[in-house]
C-alpha cells in the first residue's frame, strides 16, 4: 500500500516532440485515479513512466516514498494490466499467474496459496489448467487481473484494459475492477480514452490533453465544472454544448435570445457559452425563452436527443419522452447552470460549483 | 476450388499422380537395384521387380563393402554425416536464435548495419564464398578436423532472419509483462522466446539438418583424411573405382540406406511441429 507522487515529469522523444509536459499528480494511497483523454494526449505514456516501460525524461516518480526513476519494472513493486492482456501463450493459467511469483523467489507453497486465492475471488479456478488460447475474451482479462493481484504490489496500473471486450462484457468488468479495488484497496491508476469507463471507475478523474493536465477533480466536479471546454466537450454524453455568446452587465445574449442572469454576470464582452444538453427544458411561463429550430430526434429510450439550433448555432437537447416535439421548441434555462468559458484559450470564467441537491456518493469499503 | 466437376478431378489427380511418379521413380528403381547382384544389374537394363539378393547386399555394405575401396566402414561414415549435420543443426540454430535475439530486443550502436550484413550474407551460398573460407580455414589449421568441417557452416543468416521475423510478431506488451514480472533479458529468452519459437526451431530443425546432411562440396575440400570422410563422399567415391567393376547393387544400398535419416527426421519432426502449431497461439 502507497501513495504516487509524479512531479514534474516530462517525456520528450528524439526529435524533441513533448509527449507528456511537465505533469504533477499526487495520488493518495488507495486512490483511483483515472487517466483519460483523447488518443496522442500522452495518457498511456505518462503511465508507462510510472512503469518504468518508459524513461522519464524530466521530473520524478515516487511509489511509497521511493524515487523510482532508474529501477526497473520489477523493482517498482507494481502490476500492470495490459490492454491486449499479453497472458503467456505457452503457459497454463496457473503459470501465468504465478511467474512473476516465481521470479521473485517466493516458495511454492505461498504461491500456490496465493493464485488460489486470486483465482477464487475472480471465479476463474477451473480454467487455471488451461492455456489462454481456450479462454474468451472476458476470462483471458480476469487472468489478465489476476497477474496483477497474485502479486499484491503497491499499485496497479491499468492500460485500456477493456477496450478488447464487447460493450455489455466492459460494463460488467468495469463494476468489478471497482469491487476489486475497493476490496483490495489498492492504490490504481487507469488510463482509458472512454469518458464514461472514466467517470464511472475514478475517485479522482485527470484530463490530460497534448501532454498536459487540463483538469484533476472528482468526476462530478469534472463533470458540474469543467475547467475548460475541452474538458467541457469531452466529459459527458451527449457533449456539452458550446455556443458563442456576449455578456453585458448581467445579460447573456445567445443570437436572437437575451437571458437575464439575475446576477452580475462574471465577465463582459463575448465569451463561449456552455450548456449541458440535460440542463436546457421546455420554457414555462415567465421564464427567458431560446427559441430553438428542431432538425432531428435521437431516441435513446429513457430519453430523446433533439438536435437542431438557437440562431445559426448548433445545440443538442436532452428532453424526456413524454414531452411532444413540433418543428419549433422555445427552450429554458436556470442561469446558474450555465457554464462560461473565454472565447481566447477556452478557460472557465469564474468558479463552478457542483449543484447542491447532487451529493458525492459515500462509498464504504467492503 | 469447390467446383464439383468430375473431368476437373480426374484431370488434377492425373498431375498429381504424374508428379508423383517423377518424384518417386528414381527412389524406386535405386531401392530395386539393391536388391538384385551385380550380374543382373550388369547385364541390361535395371529389373523393375525386386530381386532376392536384399539381406545379403544390405549386409554387406554394413560391415566390409566400403572397406574394399580404401573407405572407411559404411557405419563410420554415417556417423561422420550424423555428427557433423546435428552440429551444424544445434549450431546454426543457436547461432541464429541468439543473434535474431540481439538485433529484435536490444538497442546498441549498428545495431540495423549488423542486421543489414548479416541480411546480405543470405546472398552468398557456400559456393560463392568457398575459396577464401577454404584459405582461411587452411591457415587456421583447421583441415581434417571436425572444427574445419562444422565451423565454416555453421552461422546461418536464413535462420537469423526467420526468428527476426518471428520475434517481431511476438507484440510488444509480452515483453513488458515479462518486465513487470521480473523476469530479465535472458530470463525472458529462456522462459517466453524459447517456448514460443518451438514450432519455428522445429522446422528449422528439419531444414537444417537435412542441408547438413547432404553436405558434399566442402567436405571434399576440408578433408584428405578418410576417417574424416561423410557418407555423401563416399557414395561419391564408390562409384569412382579405377580399375573393376562398380558395385552397383552396394552403392543403391548405401544410397537408400543414406536416405534413411532425412526421412525419419521429416516424419518425426512433422508430427512435433503440427503439434506446435495446434497447440499455441501468438
Amino acid at each position: 500500500m502507497a501513495g504516487i507522487k509524479i512531479a514534474g515529469v516530462s517525456k520528450v522523444y528524439a526529435g524533441g516532440v513533448k509527449a507528456v509536459n511537465s505533469v504533477s499528480i499526487d495520488i493518495a494511497d488507495g486512490e483511483f485515479i483515472v487517466l483519460v483523454g483523447p488518443s496522442g494526449c500522452g495518457k498511456s505514456t505518462l503511465l508507462r513512466m510510472v512503469a518504468g516501460l518508459e524513461a522519464i525524461s524530466d521530473g520524478e516518480v515516487s511509489i511509497g516514498g521511493r524515487v523510482v526513476n532508474r529501477m526497473e519494472p520489477a523493482e517498482r513493486d507494481i502490476a500492470m494490466v495490459f490492454q491486449n492482456y499479453a497472458l503467456y501463450p505457452h503457459m497454463t493459467v496457473y503459470q501465468n499467474l504465478a511467474y512473476g511469483l516465481k521470479n521473485r523467489g517466493t516458495p511454492k507453497a505461498e504461491i500456490d496459496a496465493r493464485v488460489a486465492e486470486a483465482a477464487r475471488m475472480l471465479e476463474i479456478t477451473q480454467y487455471l489448467e488451461r492455456k489462454p488460447r481456450a479462454l474468451s475474451g472476458g476470462q483471458r482479462q480476469r487472468v489478465a487481473m489476476g497477474r496483477a493481484i497474485v502479486r499484491k504490489p503497491a499499485a496497479f496500473l491499468f492500460d485500456e484494459p477493456l477496450s478488447n471486450l464487447d460493450a455489455k462484457l466492459r460494463v460488467s468488468m468495469r463494476g468489478e475492477i471497482k469491487r476489486l479495488q475497493r476490496r483490495l484497496g489498492t492504490t490504481s491508476i487507469y488510463v482509458t480514452h472512454d469518458q464514461l469507463e472514466a467517470m464511472t471507475l475514478a475517485d479522482r478523474l485527470v484530463v490530460l490533453n497534448g501532454g498536459r493536465i487540463e483538469q484533476i477533480g472528482s468526476p462530478l466536479e469534472v463533470y458540474h465544472a469543467p475547467a475548460s471546454t475541452f474538458v467541457a466537450s469531452f466529459i459527458g454524453s451527449p457533449a456539452m454544448n458550446l455556443v458563442s455568446g456576449e455578456l453585458h452587465g448581467n445579460r447573456l445574449a445567445i443570437g436572437p435570445a437575451v437571458i437575464e442572469l439575475g446576477a452580475e454576470a462574471p465577465a463582459s464582452g463575448p465569451v463561449t457559452v456552455g450548456i449541458r444538453a440535460e440542463d436546457l427544458h421546455p420554457a414555462r411561463e415567465g421564464e427567458a425563452v431560446l427559441p430553438f429550430a428542431v432538425d432531428y430526434v435521437e431516441e435513446l429510450g429513457a430519453q430523446r436527443l433533439v438536435h437542431g439550433q438557437v440562431g445559426d448555432q448548433m445545440l443538442t437537447v436532452a428532453l424526456s419522452p413524454e414531452i411532444a416535439i413540433g418543428e419549433q421548441l422555445s427552450l429554458a434555462i436556470d442561469p446558474a447552470r450555465l457554464h462560461f468559458f473565454a472565447v481566447d484559450g477556452g478557460k472557465r470564467i469564474g468558479k463552478g460549483s457542483v449543484p447542491a441537491g447532487v451529493a458525492a456518493p459515500v462509498v464504504q469499503p467492503v | 476450388m469447390v467446383e464439383n466437376r468430375p473431368f476437373l478431378t480426374f484431370l488434377t489427380h492425373a498431375f498429381l499422380i504424374l508428379g508423383f511418379a517423377v518424384v518417386a521413380l528414381p527412389v524406386y528403381v535405386a531401392i530395386i537395384a539393391s536388391t538384385h547382384d551385380i550380374a543382373t544389374l550388369m547385364s541390361g537394363p535395371v529389373p523393375l521387380w525386386p530381386g532376392s539378393h536384399l539381406i545379403e547386399n544390405y549386409s554387406m555394405i554394413l560391415t566390409s563393402a566400403s572397406a574394399a575401396n580404401g573407405l572407411p566402414n559404411y557405419s563410420h561414415m554415417a556417423l561422420n554425416s550424423l555428427i557433423m549435420a546435428v552440429v551444424i543443426t544445434i549450431g546454426k540454430i543457436s547461432i541464429s536464435i541468439l543473434s535474431a535475439f540481439a538485433i529484435v530486443y536490444f538497442r546498441f550502436p549498428f545495431r540495423q548495419l549488423a542486421f543489414w550484413i548479416i541480411f546480405v550474407t543470405l546472398m552468398l551460398p557456400v559456393e560463392v564464398r568457398i575459396m577464401p573460407t577454404y584459405k582461411i580455414v587452411a591457415d587456421l589449421g583447421m583441415l581434417n578436423s571436425w572444427a574445419g568441417l562444422t565451423i565454416p557452416l555453421i552461422a546461418s543468416a536464413t535462420a537469423t532472419f526467420l526468428f527476426r521475423q518471428f520475434f517481431m510478431t511476438i507484440p510488444d506488451e509480452m515483453l513488458e509483462a515479462a518486465r513487470v514480472d521480473g523476469a530479465g533479458p535472458m530470463k525472458f529468452f529462456r522462459d517466453i522466446l524459447l517456448p514460443l519459437s518451438r514450432t519455428n526451431i522445429g522446422a528449422l530443425c528439419v531444414i537444417l539438418f537435412i542441408y547438413g546432411w547432404v553436405q558434399y562440396l566442402w567436405p571434399l575440400l576440408v578433408t584428405t583424411d578418410p576417417g574424416y570422410y561423410t557418407l555423401m563422399m563416399g557414395m561419391k567415391r564408390m562409384v569412382t573405382v579405377q580399375d573393376g567393376v562398380i558395385q552397383w547393387q552396394l552403392v543403391m544400398a548405401g544410397s537408400v540406406l543414406a536416405m534413411l535419416p532425412p526421412i525419419l527426421i521429416v516424419i518425426f519432426m512433422q508430427r512435433l511441429f503440427i503439434r506446435g502449431l495446434t497447440e499455441t497461439e501468438k
